[in-house]
């Protein structure tokens, strides 16, 4: 479903991917993980377009998305739930849901929010609150939702578990899944790479801008260089 | 009452009135820097640009022999308003938006170049001398005991009040209701994640600089009405009180650049009732230095956070 060959990415002068190529197939949770700097985010705003690949192709259901602008790639039926939630803080739950479903149908984008609500009714008790205002479990539960109204037949997580608590953690996770269940592919970026091995059916290792390794999630997390580095074992 | 309060009672209403110009204008000012960063400097040629084209349609319509007042001036904002959003529209497409993502200098001096650009282009084809238009609109109200001091509250200070306020609730009602208003903000607040939502920010950027020509364009022909006098170089000055006005407010805050305006119009009428009125600017730039160096965020404005 999303093909990424060859990619290259660079940030001025400074390469920050090297010929990274990963693949998603349809229905799947795939989680690229690697240690702090190692170019995931990268990889994830790549996908994005932005920044833009040097060089490389990057497909999404058979049509090459490198190269064309940020905000026609982000309609073609791929969300993003960024680094850091970037919810805005100063708009409601409400308004932020609709920021989501911007480009959609107006009928269409209210059946969506309703469903968003219905998968976490916490949003819905803060429907008018500012999310700047909101806990962090619920900013990144609102960034989820977020994503979902455009729809799309792929979501991109970038590190959702960050500075949450276990207990969060944990209902992320399984909303993570409940999605893939409902039919959305997942790729997810993550640092808290035991949990994420977990629920993934094929992971990938980033090292400094190079894929390194490739596996399935059972594979990767019995792998000694893996546990060695990341599951601290 | 005495002289003295009456007197400051009629500066008051001087001060509100130029005040709730500077507003308009400062208005354009923050929304383009609340949204990519940037002070618009071409902003006050915009207006200068309005003033003329309202001049041009009323004196062209009464040349024409029409009298209703009301129908002139409604044409007269339609059109100018309209040639002027179509100005802000160009500069940001040909000055701005090719410079986007460089370094911040580069689109400031881009905007230099466009203001000097725009007044010596109007300069050539309109002459550069004062253009006049008798008053429009005359009467008003008086009050306080005439051989004390007589306050004075004219018909064109109500039509600036009530204009401006009304601008102002409908801006309100348009960023916090509206689609696109909400849409503005969220690019104030994250433009890059906006663009990830699939949002063309491109547009709402061209938005923001259409609304803030359009309110120029506004004051352009209140304040060409107002004054009864037009030159290429009004933008100058009228661009820098409002860009204090916006900083003073708190530059990328809607309330803040409405403030802004007000406090800054009501200090500079103060200053001219007390002192020679050659001071007033000495004391709104000066007021700009004050805030810069002690409160550079502004009255409303949020104290910048850069990120890392």
């Amino acid at each position: 479903m999303l093909r990424i060959d060859n990619v290259n990415t660079h940030y001025g002068p400074i390469q920050a991917l090297h010929d990274v190529s990963v693949e998603v197939k349809q229905g799947e949770i795939v989680t690229l993980i690697g240690a702090n700097g190692a170019g995931k985010t990268t990889l994830m705003m790549t996908i994005c377009g932005d920044p833009q690949a040097t060089s490389g192709t990057i497909t999404f259901d058979g049509e090459q998305i490198s190269g064309i602008p940020t905000n026609k790639i982000m309609q073609k039926g791929l969300a993003i739930v960024p680094e850091g939630r970037r919810v805005f803080g100063g708009m409601t739950v409400e308004e932020n849901l609709s920021m989501g479903g911007y480009f959609r149908d107006k009928a269409e984008a209210a059946e969506t929010i309703e469903h968003v609500l219905e998968l976490f009714p916490r949003l819905r008790e803060r429907y008018s609150q500012r999310a700047g205002t909101m806990s962090g479990g619920e900013q990144q539960m609102l960034a989820i939702g977020r994503a979902m109204m455009s729809k799309p037949r792929m979501i991109l997580l970038d590190e959702p578990s960050l500075g949450l608590a276990p207990i969060i953690i944990q209902q992320i996770f399984d909303i993570i899944q409940k999605l893939r269940d409902e039919g959305v592919t997942i790729f997810l970026v993550e640092q808290n790479a035991n949990q994420a091995l977990r629920i993934a059916d094929r992971g990938y290792v980033l090292e400094h801008g190079h894929v390194v390794l490739e596996g399935s999630g059972a594979d990767l997390l019995v792998n000694e260089d893996v546990q060695k580095a990341y599951l601290g074992g | 009452m005495t002289e003295t309060s009456l007197y400051v009672i009629q500066q008051l209403i001087n001060g509100l009135t130029i005040g709730s110009t500077y507003a308009l204008i400062a208005i354009g000012y923050t929304m383009v820097y609340g949204i990519i960063g940037m002070i618009n400097f071409a902003h006050g040629e915009i207006y200068m640009i309005g003033s003329y084209i309202s001049f041009i349609v009323i004196a062209g319509l009464l040349g024409m022999g029409f009298i209703s007042l009301p129908v002139i001036l409604i044409v007269a904002l339609i059109v100018a308003v309209v040639i002027a959003s179509t100005y802000g529209w160009t500069i940001e497409r040909v000055a701005y938006r090719p410079l986007r993502g460089s370094n911040r200098l580069i689109p400031l001096i881009s905007a230099i170049g466009m203001s000097i650009f725009l007044q010596n282009y109007v300069a050539l084809s309109q002459s550069s001398r004062d253009v006049a238009l008798p008053p429009q609109i005359t009467g008003g109200w008086t009050f306080g005991d005439p051989s004390v001091f007589e306050v004075s509250f004219s018909y064109m200070q109500l039509l600036i009040w009530s204009a401006t306020l009304l601008v102002m609730v409908l801006l309100t009602l348009f960023i916090s209701r509206s689609r696109m208003g909400r849409a503005c903000r969220a690019c104030s607040e994250d433009l890059g994640m906006t663009n990830l939502l699939g949002i063309d920010t491109n547009r709402i950027i061209a938005l923001t600089f259409i609304v803030g020509a359009a309110l120029a364009a506004i004051a352009g022909l209140l304040l060409g009405l107002y004054y009864g006098v037009v030159n290429p170089y009004i933008g100058f000055i009228a661009g820098l009180k409002a860009f204090t006005a916006a900083v003073l407010g708190g530059i990328g805050s809607i309330p803040g650049a409405m403030l802004g305006g007000l406090i800054l119009g009501v200090t500079e009428a103060m200053t001219s009732a007390f002192f020679p009125s050659e001071y007033k600017d000495v004391v709104s730039f000066g007021l700009l230095v004050l805030i810069l160096l002690f409160r550079p965020s502004g009255i409303l404005g949020k104290p910048e956070v850069e990120k890392v």
